[in-house]
């Protein structure tokens, strides 16, 4: 018997800010000068707002069940930043962060979570994908969108992004493992907050990291931490960058912590102790990336103040015309279904609407 | 024009498709550079090239949703489902996903797809090789099934669900692959999807039904012309959405009906037309609605499937029972 090693893996961790704020190292070329940090962290406040301000229209009944982003806005943000206009996003239903930086308006995210199908006809990001709500559905969709830009030859990649919990589903591998021979444009970026509702990251894999399940697939897969919106960017940049360069798919698994319910429809207390949750408040992105910019002398007190201003102004409008919005006329669950509404369904769309059916 | 069969009809749909349009795209297990298991993509690859004809790894689910991302992407993806008990891994992404995509985004992104696969038994095939799972598909709103019997039909509806800007669901006999073969003129012509296929005309009563049974319906026909019953055959092969009033049409001026369909009974696709001829057409009925279908049981392996699958002598059972009303 010979036995021999066949293939090695290792799987990197990157952080260059660390949990109190603190320069790990140099940073990468995009964030050499503090001051260029500081769109990424007005777009983390302004996420923290709209979490805040959803969470608080749920509680007073003036919106469907919702998903809060918060202590993952460096995920999104870092993310979308790396982005071009021209690549396509595909969000899990927890990535408004990337979603507001793409174009997608707080007012959209309101119509949608409020139960209006309006909020997913984003006037701005058109190729964008409306928000994924089963579990890892949009992974072979993000397949599927790379294979088209490698078709026509185009220099653009899809970016998908979803849970912890999407990783143990066939539809994430069956993405992957296709992008692999495929070399496909495309970045998987797993946003690891460590719970699955209830179900923490230790329960949802032995593996040791998420990261890894990129080897099974046959391409790169690196972690970093996720707190760290320059990390989550560098990493994501680098993998867009070689996607659209024909160099293949990667998996980006980026660590963070879900500070807050599953959705407004969870009581976390439930299953896990708030001790936990308390602890990873220590290093969440937005205090982490305002302790840097301040010891290097790029933000102030007052500029903390505009931004807060700033992010409240534009929840505050978005939530008043969402709430002046009228809902659809009942028409409209027709009027998509297909290009062109069948004879059958003429007929019940009459009917619905209390008019004269047509001779079917 | 060359008499071919019904799996050769399919091949020429797609070669016409890919032809006249450059965003037409197949995809699939084996669709390649074997030319598919029953060879209805034979010879695609070497005309249209490998980036216009996929072998995909073995993994429906991703087959039917990388299908959803090149559509929005503005692609026609024509996917190959190998045997149809292997496409229930692609409900999630028909019903959640392809069917709803316009809708949900109110007509910002749409979902031009094709997914097509043989069904039905009778080939003496392996286990889940001879599934009739129209069903489980004609429930989805916002998804067409198209379910033809000959090989015109197979050509003209398949050039329209390739045509068509919303996803179909195109299930292909697998029994008529070979057995049904015609003259198909390839003139590039489409077929209606929401228009009902009458075969035969008759004032005695109806046969209606999709898939490979059709052609036992036809020869039904034939022995009940012997006995001076003259039965019309009507061919639903677009189900969804149904041609409603054709069926009606037709039952109004019989009287009398036998629904016919390989798939089990309870909650077949036959009940939905049951159930509108309950309705609307329940003042033109002479007889009870009579329905000939697969059993409620699971298909069995090759031994004993010719008795699961329903034949000629349960359809003209029915009819006579039915003609014997009134």
């Amino acid at each position: 018997m010979t036995t021999e090693t066949a293939a090695q893996f290792s799987i990197t961790f990157t952080r260059y800010i660390d949990a109190d704020g603190h320069p790990t190292g140099a940073l990468p070329e995009f964030a050499a000068r503090a001051a260029d940090l500081i769109p990424l962290y007005r777009a983390m406040v302004l996420t923290r707002a709209f979490d805040a301000k959803a969470v608080a229209l749920q509680r007073t009944g003036r919106l469907g069940t919702f998903a809060s982003s918060l202590g993952q806005e460096a995920v999104g943000i870092g993310a979308a930043s790396a982005m071009a206009p021209g690549d396509v996003l595909l969000p899990s239903f927890r990535e408004q962060s990337a979603q507001l930086w793409r174009g997608v308006t707080p007012l959209e995210l309101l119509l949608y979570w409020g139960g209006d199908e309006r909020g997913s006809d984003f006037a701005g990001p058109r190729e964008d994908f409306p928000i994924s709500v089963p579990v890892a559905a949009h992974a072979p969709h993000a397949a599927g969108v790379a294979l088209a830009f490698a078709l026509r030859k185009e220099k653009r990649a899809s970016l998908c992004i979803l849970g912890d919990g999407a990783t143990s589903k066939g539809d994430f591998y069956e993405a992957i493992n296709m992008a692999g021979p495929w070399r496909l444009p495309m970045v998987m970026l797993v946003n690891n907050n460590q719970w699955a509702i209830s179900v923490p990251r230790s329960a949802q894999t032995a593996a040791a990291t998420l990261a890894q399940k990129a080897i099974a697939a046959g391409i790169p897969g690196e972690q970093v931490d996720g707190n760290d919106v320059v990390a989550v960017r560098d990493a994501v940049a680098r993998a867009l960058a070689r996607a659209r360069e024909g160099g293949g798919a990667t998996l980006v698994e980026a660590i963070t912590y879900r500070l807050s319910d599953h959705t407004t429809a969870d009581d976390a207390r439930r299953y896990r102790d708030d001790a936990a949750v308390t602890a990873s408040w220590h290093g969440e992105p937005i205090a982490r990336l305002r302790a840097y910019l301040v010891a290097q002398g790029a933000w102030s007190r007052e500029d903390e103040e505009h931004a807060l201003a700033d992010a409240a102004t534009a929840v505050d409008e978005a939530t008043e015309s969402y709430l002046a919005t009228p809902p659809q006329p009942l028409a409209a669950i027709f009027d998509h279904l297909f290009a062109e509404l069948p004879p059958s369904i003429r007929a019940q769309r009459a009917q619905a609407l209390g008019q004269e059916a047509p001779d079917a | 024009m060359p008499e071919i069969a019904l799996v050769e009809a399919i091949n020429l749909a797609l070669a016409r498709a890919m032809t006249e349009d450059a965003s037409v795209l197949v995809l699939g297990e084996d669709v390649g550079r074997d030319g598919g298991v029953f060879r209805a993509t034979d010879g695609l690859l070497t005309r249209f090239g490998p980036e216009r004809v996929l072998d995909t790894p073995l993994a429906e689910a991703a087959i039917a949703g990388i299908s959803v991302g090149l559509a929005a992407q503005r692609f026609r993806p024509v996917a190959e489902i190998q045997f149809m008990g292997f496409a229930y891994s692609t409900i999630d992404q028909m019903l959640n996903q392809a069917a709803r995509l316009r809708t949900r985004t109110r007509g910002r992104l749409s979902c031009p797809m094709v997914l097509r696969m043989p069904a039905g038994g009778g080939v003496h095939a392996p286990e889940h090789h001879s599934e009739s799972g129209e069903a489980c598909f004609t429930n989805i709103p916002g998804l067409r099934v198209v379910y033809p019997s000959s090989p015109r039909r197979a050509y003209g509806l398949l050039l329209a669900a390739i045509r068509d800007p919303d996803p179909v669901v195109f299930l292909e006999p697998t029994r008529l692959y070979r057995a049904a073969r015609e003259d198909v003129a390839d003139d590039g012509v489409a077929l209606p999807l929401d228009r009902c296929f009458t075969l035969r005309e008759g004032s005695d009563i109806t046969l209606i039904g999709w898939g490979a049974i059709v052609r036992d319906m036809l020869a039904a026909a034939d022995r009940l012309a012997a006995e001076g019953k003259q039965a019309e055959v009507i061919d639903v092969a677009t189900l969804v959405p149904l041609d409603s009033a054709s069926i009606l049409a037709s039952v109004a001026r019989t009287g009398r009906c036998v629904i016919c369909h390989e798939a089990p009974l309870t909650a077949g696709f036959g009940a939905e037309i049951a159930a509108q001829l309950a309705g609307p057409g329940l003042l033109s009925l002479l007889a009870p609605v009579e329905r000939v279908t697969g059993w409620d049981t699971v298909m069995p392996l090759p031994r004993l499937e010719m008795q699961y699958i329903p034949g000629v002598e349960r359809i003209l059972a029915a009819a006579r029972r039915s003609l014997q009303h009134g």
